[in-house]
């Protein structure tokens, strides 16, 4: 899917048009087929993520509404926009308003410099890592315009541990992708290539072998920092269903609520497109296959674990995700910057150039650093597990058994 | 610059998902911190004790199953005991043996019950834990259904036995019970007890000292996570306990991991207890036939068992008549829950509703 395809289609329709209009017409469509597309495959995530659950939590799941329950997110939708759409009375209407779309529009935005192909428009864009990083920081203010404007206990004590989360993961989150550009600055300059090391084709372009085979330390954090700016288990804070009803999106409900959901379907599909480039290689794969349809397929790979993740494991408490970003993560991406930047300088020197046996042996050397550091990291602030003696009975009331 | 910092009053209920029921709270928090917690109770009294002073003794069987209806059996083998103690009614050995194994059942589906909304209140997405107790829960419901026909409430026993003998087909599928649910409680303990998060989540959290579950009059699990051995099974032993074996498991501390520790516990010693019945079982009649209309002498009686959340009591006042005059509840939710301010006070948020959850209680129970 390429602009100058849409260009030429528009020219040879309507000839004689002026080129500024044709590049608009041809921008307006491409992105009105990736936005439905991109929503449609978050309905989708919405079907593949309560059928999973069901299945891993022995239970059936949707499956009334067309074949294996397909159609159940169109029933969902439906529901929800027949609902009146309520605004408290108290709330700051105009905020209250704004605050899903202040949400939606970036996990939209994302999907734009992605490279679903080797010519991507947008993904040669040369500041895509950049872009990223800044549209996806828009969540914290979107959580925290929903709450505040709702005038909602429950919604603000939700948005606070949130933001409080969003802004700590997004320190190793970023030194994480720091140490992803320094990699593919070195190979990119290698190879002679005059992409720039921050464009999201650069890097499936630097991917010799996948990044997450050469760097796991990185790709770890990434994916766990990740995993907490979508704010999904175990690091669902902002809703914490069980304490906090239903976090910041407490007072909505109607079509804005709906947007919620959607959203809260979509950052993963997001996510995951964001760790396929960056680590899995992007479009790269079998040869005979398309390119977009290799993406496809690992960007739901990425999904399943997570859903896997979701069914299985309890959430922190909110000093304790503080603690893991600060103690764990933050020591862990800088050990990676350095180690990384240290080691690909020591390939580089010796004979300017890096061969796939050399990364190889990089990566070897990095599997080895990386379980060395979480060990003794864990071992240094990691929880010391349970006692297994046996306890002591207290004196108080305390029954002589005879032993049978 | 200094914040000028307030503490926030947090409604916790009665419309809340994990208020077991309709249980408010007013919560004070400073930060996260929680600085006051004032339980209000009452939104469910249904005023059993007063409708059993209207009832025949028989029909306020039917009453107990409503009490705490996660163990319709305990509630229903502690009322039938005390009228049983207070007319002097003999009850046949195979009865008393059957009460045994259906209290210990039942003792089985709440601890799972406890154990999966514990999960639940964790945070696990749709309590996948919650779902694979409700699987097991569901087993011994079936059960209960060949017993008496009814699930939930039961109203399985009498005074002088119980309503019928089990059929063949309940002994088939116990069998299968017995010989599937060790392994399940490992699956689930393997799922949970050395989960890195859950210990995290719980341990040293909600400390509840040995003497101030005494002083409190705390029972059940909860009192024995603090460390007190104290199991009416063993200190008072009735219906058939003396003649079968069990350990009685006790907690170090007392925190929430204790708590939800010992009900794991519990439920492997009910199943040895389970299957000592299987095996001592004897044939007979089931039931002493009560005159239809029953009136026990003028007196009262106490009795109580270890129902699965604590010591459940009936007093019972007669004055000849076919209604007692006066019937007290001593239930297990009720004093168990007194000790939740001295619990909450101090942690946070996020600890509160695990604190909360291992308490276990049920809100019938406690409103009465």
């Amino acid at each position: 899917m390429n602009i100058n395809n849409f260009q030429n289609i528009i020219n040879s329709l309507i000839p004689g048009l002026p080129t500024w209009l044709v590049f608009i017409t041809s921008a307006i469509l491409i992105s009105f087929i990736v936005i439905n597309a991109v929503v449609i495959t978050g309905a989708l995530t919405v079907w593949l993520e309560r059928r999973l659950l069901a299945r891993i939590q022995s239970r059936l799941g949707p499956n009334r509404w067309g074949p294996f329950g397909l159609f159940t997110p169109v029933a969902d939708l439906i529901k929800m926009i027949g609902k009146e759409d309520t605004v408290p009375a108290t709330a700051d209407k105009k905020i209250f308003n704004l605050a899903p779309i202040v949400l939606l529009v970036p996990v939209l935005l994302v999907f734009a410099v992605i490279p679903m192909s080797n010519n991507s428009f947008l993904g040669q864009l040369n500041i895509g890592i950049l872009f990223i990083v800044g549209v996806t920081g828009f969540n914290t203010l979107a959580v925290f315009m929903a709450a505040w404007s709702s005038r909602n206990k429950y919604a603000l004590f939700g948005a606070m541990r949130g933001v409080a989360m969003l802004l700590s993961y997004e320190v190793p989150m970023a030194l994480s992708i720091i140490s992803i550009v320094l990699t593919t600055n070195f190979l990119l300059n290698i190879d002679g290539s005059n992409l720039s090391a921050l464009s999201l084709v650069g890097i499936v372009q630097a991917q010799k072998i996948p990044f997450f085979i050469l760097q796991p330390l990185g790709a770890l954090i990434f994916v766990t920092a990740a995993s907490a700016e979508m704010s999904r288990a175990p690091f669902d804070m902002i809703e914490s269903e069980s304490e906090l009803g239903a976090g910041y999106h407490t007072e909505y409900s109607g079509i804005k609520f709906a947007i919620f959901q959607l959203t809260e379907f979509l950052a993963p599909v997001a996510t995951a497109a964001i760790i396929s480039v960056m680590f899995a290689g992007g479009i790269k794969g079998l040869s005979f296959i398309p390119g977009s349809v290799i993406l496809v397929v690992k960007i739901f790979v990425i999904v399943l674990i997570f859903i896997w993740i979701r069914a299985t494991w309890p959430r922190l408490r909110v000093d304790q995700i503080m603690n893991f970003a600060w103690k764990f993560l933050l020591p862990l991406s800088v050990i990676n910057i350095f180690s990384q930047a240290i080691i690909l300088q020591i390939f580089y020197s010796s004979d300017s150039i890096i061969t796939i046996n050399e990364l190889w042996t990089i990566a070897f050397i990095n599997w080895i650093l990386a379980g060395i550091s979480i060990f003794l990291l864990a071992k240094l602030f990691g929880h010391k597990g349970r006692d297994k003696n046996i306890p002591i009975p207290s004196k108080l009331a305390n029954m002589e058994f005879t032993s049978e | 610059m200094a914040f000028k910092t307030e503490p926030v009053t947090i409604n916790l209920g009665p419309q809340h998902p994990s208020t077991h029921g309709v249980f408010r709270l007013k919560v004070t928090f400073d930060g996260e911190q929680i600085v006051d917690a004032e339980p209000v109770i009452g939104y469910m009294h249904r005023g059993t004790e007063k409708l059993a002073e209207e009832r025949s003794y028989v029909q306020i069987v039917t009453l107990t199953d409503r009490l705490d209806w996660v163990s319709s059996m305990t509630n229903n083998l502690a009322y039938v005991r005390t009228v049983e103690k207070l007319a002097n009614i003999d009850v046949p050995i195979r009865a008393r043996y059957l009460r045994v194994l259906c209290s210990e059942l039942q003792r089985i589906a709440s601890h799972l019950i406890a154990t999966g909304f514990l999960m639940q209140e964790l945070g696990t997405f749709g309590g996948t834990p919650l779902m694979y107790c409700f699987r097991e829960r569901e087993k011994i419901l079936d059960m209960f259904e060949m017993l008496c026909g009814a699930r939930i409430t039961l109203s399985y026993m009498r005074p002088g036995g119980l309503v019928q003998d089990a059929p063949p087909e309940f002994w088939e599928r116990l069998k299968i019970f017995q010989k599937e649910m060790p392994g399940y409680v490992d699956e689930l303990e393997s799922l949970i007890s050395d989960n890195e998060v859950v210990l995290a989540r719980t341990k040293n959290v909600g400390i509840l000292s040995d003497r101030v579950a005494v002083d409190s009059s705390v029972t059940g699990p909860m009192l024995r996570a603090s460390g007190v051995r104290w199991d009416l099974r063993k200190a008072d032993p009735y219906e058939v306990y003396n003649s079968l074996h069990f350990e009685i498991p006790i907690g170090s501390v007392g925190d929430t991991f204790d708590r939800y520790f010992v009900r794991i516990n519990e439920i492997r010693e009910s199943i040895k207890i389970i299957n000592q019945v299987v095996e001592q079982i004897p044939t007979g009649p089931i039931r002493t036939e009560i005159p239809y209309f029953f009136k026990p002498p003028i007196g009262n009686a106490y009795t109580s068992v270890e129902a699965p959340k604590g010591e459940l009591g009936f007093y019972l006042v007669s004055d000849g008549g076919i209604s007692p005059y006066r019937c007290h509840i001593r239930s297990p939710s009720f004093i168990n829950l007194t000790v939740l301010k001295d619990l909450l006070v101090g942690s946070t948020m996020a600890d509160l509703i695990v604190v909360f959850g291992s308490i276990d209680i049920v809100m019938g129970e406690v409103d009465r």
